[in-house]
């Protein structure tokens, strides 16, 4: 990891030139939200078609990144930051927010993955939705999905920005809800909707500072101001959006919504909860990381620090829990939150290509595993219990041999590309001053990350069959295997994207590769400088501890070590890992309750209280005419008798008004 | 002529008015409130000539004829109401017809 002749962030945005691939970027994401319109008003009678209309319209917005991406290849190294303006949408007094697209290296690398990754899960989509009645409307979720993510990466405002956050939320609710008719779905929808929500407030109110301190939202304007602002208000909108982030990714406070999300169909735990939309939070970080550079080098509190504690804290927490759960998707779950953490460390430690290298890298085996889950689960009938597979490597070599490549890539093992990724980001750790315990805290996480994915892979493909009894695993279709090769050779070669070929083979003294060149223009790194011992010893270490995690979960899941008596060993620590330290439950107590009690409150109120008045004016004006009807008797003598009163009065006031005017 | 004095004239007008007023309030019977009613229009015509001879001119006089035209339009249709209320409800009694009881 020695330090290489990186570029800057330079600040400058180029106009597209007309008919480059630039200046027809907006049709990236434009296309696959008509074509989500038009499966969502046709989608039925449509049918099986529908898949192919969405599979073409990702497979446009996929080559068509892939022509920007080339296009900003050939151009050179500061001319690679583009704005293009779409349509002007709210001119109002000082704010001028237009949908505008920015174009420059770090969204052309998120455009590759989403489009990419998009486009082999609405492939794989092909087989695993078969048959089910839902098929027209799961691709045009999936599509609007794509074209909501693609909105939020090329976003040219932080408005525009946030408009894809909130879509991708939106379209998460839609998609994790998709069999809406078992109630557990639709609640795990909500839970996963109004969680990010929580952290969307966080986004909006570093927006109004943004504007109030800055006066624009205009990532073009506001980043090269970046470092002008005072330091207080740098601060909040850091922080604020770092909770902004952590509704998104996931992470400690607002993760909870992620393992109630795999209730929604595999392909959607595949591109939503591994490869996509959690790295929203990610990339928001890494797009503002001028920001956090200016608070590093001038502010009282570290905010880029604070996001990497609040990462490493998350990836452990995470991965304890992940050690003791009996899901298959589960685990993976907990594994994305955890993984997550980690690419928290690396943007806010101050190495953005880090993380995004770990982004990507885990886009890939991550959403591999989770195919490759969805195939086990075809093959055994929705079933996901770990404890009732088993020995499948016999009965489904292709799901065998690819969630192997996955399994050893997140395990941090050499030659794999996870290796790579994370120890960039672990090398950040040990070249930032104060980030010694985030290292410790890292190499421990990687020691359970590799014990725990060791025993997702034990229990499933190896050892003898314990699955249920009239249940016959099969290999899936072309459609899903194909992809898990596809991701599993991207597993294997994504490596090349962060490390040189030399370091590749020489993984004790990794160099920085591609990426950070590439990505120089758009972040401002501000990790610090790099010392060479430390590094390869430190590199030994972590290998360490993954090829200790593995030979742990060997001996507990592949040998005869009595797991009851571990289970006991651990004793309470075990219980409080596998009910995940109770965090629904706390939360259900500290938030929820009181929040219900609330509304029942007001609704006590609005019934009786509120209700209560204007009913009482009716019933008031009730007693008033029952008062009042009492004048009509019917009776004529009354009748004469009001008549002489009345008379009596009005002569009383002629005299009273004579007798005063004397 | 020789002096009664206006003031007994007046006094005879307000003492048959009133007690044409008490009638009216009084009895029951929807015959006898009409009596009464028209002694009260006979108790304002007394008024009338009184201040008449009073002022000197003739306006009380010529207003009375007009009392009188109408006390008797008035006596006509009042009667024609009196005679078919009875035969709707077979009795004289002012309490009986109740319908616009509320």
């Amino acid at each position: 990891m020695l330090a290489t002749a990186e570029g800057g962030f330079t600040g400058h945005y180029l106009d597209a030139a007309a008919g480059s691939p630039i200046a027809l970027a907006w049709l990236i994401p434009v296309v696959p939200a008509v074509s989500a319109a038009l499966l969502m008003i046709f989608g039925r009678r449509i049918g099986r078609a529908s898949a192919w209309i969405a599979i073409a319209a990702v497979g446009y917005s996929a080559v068509a990144s892939a022509l920007v991406f080339s296009y900003l290849l050939g151009q050179p190294e500061d001319g690679r930051n583009f704005v293009t303006k779409v349509v002007s949408w709210l001119p109002v007094g000082e704010l001028q927010v237009d949908w505008a697209l920015l174009i420059d290296p770090l969204s052309a690398v998120m455009l590759l993955l989403v489009t990419w990754v998009g486009l082999l899960i609405h492939i794989y989509s092909l087989g695993y939705m078969e048959g089910d009645e839902g098929f027209p409307r799961f691709f045009a979720y999936l599509n609007l999905f794509v074209a909501s993510m693609l909105v939020l990466v090329l976003g040219e405002s932080m408005l525009v920005l946030f408009v894809g956050w909130e879509l991708v939320g939106l379209c998460s609710y839609l998609l994790i809800g998709f069999w809406f008719t078992e109630r557990g779905n639709a609640t795990a929808a909500k839970k996963a909707f109004i969680v990010n929500r929580v952290g969307d407030v966080g986004f909006m109110i570093a927006m109004f500072v943004t504007f109030a301190t800055i006066g624009s939202l205009s990532f073009s304007e506001v980043l090269p101001q970046a470092g002008g602002i005072a330091a207080g208000a740098a601060v909040a909108i850091g922080v604020l959006l770092l909770v902004a982030a952590t509704g998104k990714s996931a992470q400690i406070p607002l993760f909870v919504w992620l393992p109630d999300a795999m209730a929604g169909p595999t392909p959607v735990s595949a591109l939503i909860h591994a490869a996509t939309m959690v790295t929203a939070g990610v990339y928001l970080i890494a797009r503002m990381s001028p920001l956090y550079a200016t608070i590093h080098d001038a502010a009282l509190f570290d905010v880029g620090l604070l996001v990497a504690w609040v990462g490493v804290l998350t990836a452990l927490v995470a991965a304890l829990i992940a050690c003791a759960q009996n899901d298959l998707k589960k685990i993976l779950a907990y594994s994305t939150i955890s993984q997550l953490g980690y690419m928290f460390v690396g943007v806010g430690l101050g190495s953005q290509a880090a993380g995004v290298f770990h982004l990507l890298t885990h886009g890939f085996f991550k959403a591999l595993l989770f195919l490759a889950a969805g195939s086990v689960m075809h093959a055994l009938h929705e079933e996901t219990d770990v404890w009732k597979m088993g020995g499948l490597r016999r009965a489904m070599p292709i799901t065998f041999a690819t969630s192997a490549v996955a399994w050893l890539a997140i395990s941090g093992v050499p030659f794999f590309s996870g290796f790579y990724s994370k120890e960039e980001i672990l090398a950040a750790a040990l070249d930032t001053p104060g980030a010694g315990l985030i290292w410790v805290l890292g190499a421990l996480v990687a020691g359970l990350t590799a014990f725990y994915m060791s025993r997702w892979f034990f229990l499933i493909f190896l050892g003898e069959s314990r699955v249920s009894e009239g249940v016959h695993p099969h290999e899936s279709p072309w459609s899903m295997t194909s992809v898990l090769v596809v991701l599993a050779v991207a597993s294997v070669g994504g490596a090349f994207i962060g490390v040189t070929p030399g370091s590749y083979v020489r993984f004790w003294l990794l160099e920085h590769g591609w990426l950070f060149e590439w990505l120089a223009p758009a972040v401002q790194p501000y990790v610090g400088e790099e010392a060479l011992f430390n590094e390869v010893l430190a590199g030994f270490v972590v290998i360490a501890m993954a090829a200790a995690g593995i030979a742990a979960a060997y001996a507990l899941y592949l040998r005869p070590v009595d797991i009851v008596a571990v289970r006991a060993r651990l004793g309470s620590l075990y219980q409080a890992m596998l009910s995940k330290f109770w965090v629904d439950e706390i939360y259900e107590r500290t938030v929820m309750t009181p929040g219900l009690l609330m509304s029942e409150g007001m609704a006590e109120f609005d019934a009786r209280g509120i209700d209560g008045f204007v009913n009482g004016l009716g019933r008031g004006t009730h007693k008033l005419a029952q008062v009042g009807r009492r004048v009509q008797t019917g009776f004529v003598r009354s009748y004469a008798l009001a008549v002489l009163f009345g008379t009596l009065l009005i002569a009383g006031l002629f005299l009273g008004g004579t007798l005063l005017g004397r | 002529m020789s002096g009664v004095p206006v003031g007994w004239y007046i006094a005879l007008s307000a003492a048959l008015f009133t007690t044409g007023l008490v009638g009216v309030l009084i009895r029951r019977s929807i015959v006898v409130m009409f009596m009464c009613i028209e002694l009260m229009l006979n108790a304002v015509n007394l008024a009338l000539i009184t201040f008449s001879r009073v002022h000197g001119n003739h306006d009380g006089q010529v207003l009375s004829f007009f009392v009188i035209v109408v006390a008797a339009a008035e006596v006509t249709i009042g009667l024609a109401l009196i005679v078919n209320l009875f035969r709707l409800l077979g009795s004289t009694d002012a309490d009986d017809p109740d319908r616009l009881r509320a």
